[in-house]
């Protein structure tokens, strides 16, 4: 120690008596070989400003604190595995190393790994993607297609050995085994699979056969759900022509295929069961139909029984008329018969009363009164006029009771006359 | 596709025709037509849903073209 110091010591003294001279190279490359041995890697918390994504794909920043920055530079190799955007004000932890950039006269960080602070990567991604998306309008109800009735043949996408696949093909059997099942098989998870997926769900848009198309996965990791928040799942699916049910692992995980997709349910074995509970509500509602119909129909028979009966009514109803016609015919006639009884009454007792004055006027009540009549024979031409008559003439003279024949002596004319 | 689009069709055909009957403005002859139809209708849509005889296929893509492959779905009956 004491030894350490004297070195120490008696060395600045030589340099300070020698006036060594560093080129800038020199005394460069010391700070580089004394920081970058001293620091090695390291990892370091800090904000981004001044980000800049350079056109060769590097990207270069300033961590910043408080009163600090310092520079750094993640170069393209590093960077194309970060899965978020890296952007200004972002709050970081950084892992690198220190080095030194002669040509600057520069110290900076070379970033091999980034990581947000506060929420993990994958998480930063997820949201910045989906804010992304939103804002373009990929989640909005509008795009979002119905399903049909009843989907006879539904495409599934998924790996044909996972226990998605069983769930589905087996709720189905029990549930709803009308319903034609065509299995995309791909890798759900790790390299490739968002890929696989998507070129899956576009394949069933070419091939055109089926209703509905269930992209899925079982239960996982949000690490091994990734596949279904990847950008290019998500646009084949907001681009399928056929309604996409999205049903990607367990109840808690959303994916963006969930935001995007026309139904989204949490499991595989729900979005089979969508299928189940349409076909049941539809043979129920099958069912009423036809309760209906039948309802129906036997209102309309039982409406046009009684149109019927009432046509009946109306049919009999002349005869009726008849019969009452026939009613009023007797009670005319019947008092027809009376009024005639009663007229011929009448005209009786008037024809009496005139026998009794024809009587009166009869001239042979005259004759009672001591009045005769002549009549000239043999025609009993009754004699008005004396000048009719002549000697000898025979004459029927009628007395009130009896007559006498007699014959004329003399004619004497105008004798009453002048008398009256 | 077709068997669903022909389902598709004769269910709302089906609807409208109890629409129709519901509404009692047709003669005896339209109601016992249409009566028929319905039917017929109810029938042939519940005898599709009721069918048992789905298949489980694999879609294959080979140079462009695709393939329908059988898809063995024995094993998870055992199950």
């Amino acid at each position: 120690m004491l030894e350490d110091t004297k070195d120490l010591f008696t060395g600045t003294a030589d340099k300070a008596k020698t006036r060594h001279v560093y080129s800038v190279s020199e005394i460069t490359r010391d700070i580089k070989l004394i920081l970058e041995n001293t620091f090695g890697e390291i990892w370091v918390e800090g904000e981004i400003s001044n980000f800049k994504a350079a056109t060769s794909g590097h990207f270069y920043f300033t961590l910043k604190d408080e009163a600090t920055v310092i520079a750094a530079a993640m170069f393209a190799r590093a960077n194309r595995d970060v899965k978020f955007k890296i952007e200004d004000g972002l709050k970081t932890i950084c892992f690198g190393r220190v080095e030194v950039y002669g040509p600057r006269g520069q110290y900076q960080i070379i970033v091999e790994k980034i990581e947000p602070k506060g929420v993990g990567a994958q998480q930063l991604a997820f949201e910045q993607l989906k804010n992304r998306l939103f804002k373009e309008g990929l989640f909005s109800a509008e795009h979002k297609k119905p399903l049909p009735l009843l989907p006879f043949s539904v495409g599934i996408v998924t790996s044909s050995a996972g226990a998605a696949v069983r769930d589905i093909l087996q709720i189905l059997k029990r549930g709803a085994s009308c319903v034609n099942l065509i299995i995309r098989s791909v890798r759900v998870q790790g390299e490739g699979a968002a890929g696989e997926i998507a070129a899956a769900v576009e394949d069933f848009n070419q091939f055109k056969r089926v209703g509905a198309i269930i992209v899925c996965r079982g239960g996982g990791s949000t690490e091994d759900l990734w596949a279904f928040n990847e950008e290019i799942v998500v646009r084949a699916i907001y681009n399928s022509a056929i309604p996409v049910i999205s049903a990607v692992g367990h109840q808690i995980n959303i994916t963006l295929s969930d935001l995007v997709a026309d139904a989204f349910v949490e499991t595989p074995s729900a979005a089979a069961k969508i299928i189940v509970d349409k076909k049941n509500s539809l043979l129920s509602e099958l069912d009423s139909c036809r309760y209906e119909i039948n309802a129906s129909a036997s209102g309309v028979i039982h409406r046009l029984g009684s149109d019927l009966a009432a046509l009946r009514q109306m049919l009999k109803s002349p005869l009726d008329r008849l019969l009452e016609k026939q009613q009023l015919l007797d009670e005319i006639s019947n008092s027809l018969f009376l009024n005639m009884k009663h007229y011929l009454e009448i005209t009786r007792q008037r024809a009496g009363s005139l026998t009794q004055r024809l009587d009166a006027l009869s001239p042979l009540s005259i004759l009672s009164r001591g009045y005769s009549l002549s009549m000239l024979m043999p025609d009993e031409e009754v004699v008005k006029d004396a000048s009719k008559l002549k000697v000898g003439d025979v004459i029927k003279t009628v007395l009130a009771r009896g007559s006498f024949l007699g014959s004329v002596q003399e004619v004497t004319q105008n004798e009453r006359k002048t008398d009256v | 596709m077709k068997e669903k689009q022909t389902f598709e069709d004769d269910f709302k055909r089906l609807q409208k025709i109890v629409e129709e009957l519901a509404g009692g403005r047709l003669t005896l002859g339209e109601s016992l037509k249409k009566y028929e139809e319905g039917i017929r209708l109810a029938q042939s849509c519940s005898s599709l849903l009721s069918d048992a005889q789905r298949k489980v296929e694999l879609l294959m893509k080979k140079d462009g073209k695709y393939a329908l492959d059988k898809f063995d779905d024995s094993p998870q009956e055992e199950k």
